[in-house]
């Protein structure tokens, strides 16, 4: 008989404390974010479509053409070109197709790229009406991004280098260093 | 001469369009404060984007529903599919009649007042069971079967509970029960107190709130009895559901919170204009407090098995609320009411 006025009085109670605290959250603040008028700020940790990264120094891409991230890809949707300026050593890029419609975002590419040419975007608000408006050519989105940070894009850039002073003592007897290589 | 329309029907004519507004306003009110409860207790801000604190939430929700079209499944009964909403709003606001507001806001003071009520009350079970039956629907049928079961358990605390005032009163008639409270509340009793604790929680039994709302508990049967409602038939059923919360809380204000006597230091016990409306707000603030604790107790509880429903009704309200009636009986025999 203790018993059962008891397990009446203790169940009572716990529903008091439940109550209590369904109360307490109801007038603490809300922690929501009224979507389209507010956003949250996307931490560095975002892992979006890939984005090349920009040299804030050159303004220019580190990408070296090696095709790292296209052979890295299980979906197969990155496609890249890259030109030989004449008489330069290094390839420099000119094309970097990703076809979003088939990335699965596992981030592969940017694993593999030796040079760390490949960053996350924080992009997000990503929707849109046709398939095509997803096939993102990142050398377009770096000369975008690079001048919204209010660089001058040196992407794909295909002026030949100048070419190296031969000598360090040399330089001061060399005054027109540029544009003296031709074919 | 106005002999061709009697007084009296004006007045019921006037008094039902009164009520039947108040039921509507009610309804939309309530929704959206259901809405905005829960979210808040879910630390979200709820409904917020029509109107101002989407306040206008709940109008253009009633708008969508009636124009939306009134599906009948292909197995249906047809005639009964179509009645049940009805059966389900039309009682609760006939009960609406006998319900003090004030001194004289009662549209018909019934000697039976009590049993008026609990028997329309008790009709809302029939509406379900029809609801179900008819939709050719095994969810639906489930949450009608839960939905009499439940009932049959739950109605015998909630007649025994209200009894207890009933003797201590010694009459149905509302406006009585009131009258007898104006010294003191029969909460403050010990019986009153017990009795109005098993009041309100068959009372949530009886309108199908949670934690007791088995007869449509969404994560189990989909919607229950009004899965196949659709348009303005499911509205109905809402508009019935939160007129049955402000009746139920209208009793348990009326018979165990002094109706519309404000506390002794503030009761206005006139017939005037403005003493009608204290009394009126008197009224509305104990029912809508009511309302507020059962819309508070449905977002921090989770739903009771069947069988929990069944042992607690059985085996904790119905011998808790016979021992109060017998008591009861003993002291208002013992101590004749002042």
């Amino acid at each position: 008989m203790i018993r059962y006025f008891q397990e009446i009085f203790s169940g009572l109670w716990s529903l008091l404390v439940g109550m209590r605290l369904t109360a307490r959250m109801a007038v603490a603040p809300t922690i929501t974010t009224h979507y389209p008028f507010d956003t949250l700020e996307i931490t560095p940790n975002f892992r979006g479509h890939i984005d090349l990264v920009i040299n804030p120094k050159t303004a220019r891409d580190k990408c070296i053409v090696c095709m790292m991230c296209q052979r890295a890809c299980p979906s197969g949707c990155i496609s890249l070109k890259g030109e030989k300026p004449e008489g330069a050593k290094k390839k420099v890029l000119t094309e970097y197709h990703l076809d979003f419609t088939k990335c699965s975002l596992c981030g592969n590419c940017v694993e593999t790229c030796p040079v760390n040419a490949l960053e996350y975007s924080r992009d997000y608000q990503l929707a849109g009406f046709s398939r095509h408006e997803f096939h993102f050519d990142l050398v377009d989105r770096f000369r975008q991004r690079a001048r919204e940070q209010g660089l001058d894009p040196k992407v794909g850039d295909l002026t030949p280098p100048p070419p190296k002073p031969p000598k360090p003592a040399a330089t001061e007897t060399a005054p027109d260093a540029s544009g003296s290589t031709d074919g | 001469m106005s002999n061709a329309l009697p007084p009296d029907l004006i007045r019921l004519v006037v008094s039902l369009a009164v009520v039947v507004g108040f039921a509507f306003a009610n309804a939309a009110v309530l929704v959206l404060v259901e809405r905005k409860v829960c979210g808040h207790i879910q630390r979200r801000p709820g409904p917020f984007e029509v109107g101002p604190h989407g306040l206008l939430q709940t109008a253009i929700d009633g708008l969508k529903l009636m124009g939306k079209q009134i599906l009948v499944p292909d197995n249906a009964d047809t005639k009964l599919f179509r009645l049940a909403p009805i059966l389900s709003f039309v009682p609760p606001i006939a009960a609406l009649i006998v319900v003090p507001f004030a001194k004289v806001l009662q549209v018909r003071d019934l000697d039976i007042g009590v049993l008026f009520i609990l028997s329309l009350a008790a009709v809302n079970v029939l509406a379900i069971l029809v609801a179900g039956w008819s939709s050719a629907n095994k969810y639906s049928l489930f949450g009608a079967i839960r939905a009499v079961a439940q009932n049959v358990a739950y109605e015998i605390p909630l007649l025994l509970s209200l009894l207890v005032v009933v003797m201590w009163v010694g009459s149905f008639r509302m406006s009585d029960i009131v009258a007898a409270q104006d010294g003191f509340w029969f909460v403050f009793t010990p019986m009153g107190f017990v009795a109005f604790l098993i009041y309100f929680v068959t009372g949530l039994a009886e309108t199908n709130r949670a934690p007791f709302d088995l007869p449509e508990a969404e994560s189990e049967l989909t919607a229950g009895f009004h899965t196949e409602y659709a348009g303005m038939g499911f509205g109905l059923f809402f508009l019935g559901e939160y007129t049955n919360m402000l009746l139920m809380a209208a009793i348990a204000t009326t018979c165990f919170l002094g109706g519309w006597n404000g506390p002794w230091f503030l009761a206005v016990s006139g017939t005037g204009v403005v003493a009608t409306l204290i009394q009126l707000c008197w009224f509305l603030v104990k029912v809508y407090g009511i309302i507020l604790v059962m819309v508070w107790i449905r977002w921090t509880f989770p739903r009771v098995r069947f069988d929990q429903l069944l042992n607690f009704c059985w085996k904790v309200l119905i011998p808790i609320s016979m021992a109060n009636l017998v008591a009861t009986a003993v002291v208002a025999k013992l101590v004749p009411l002042g």
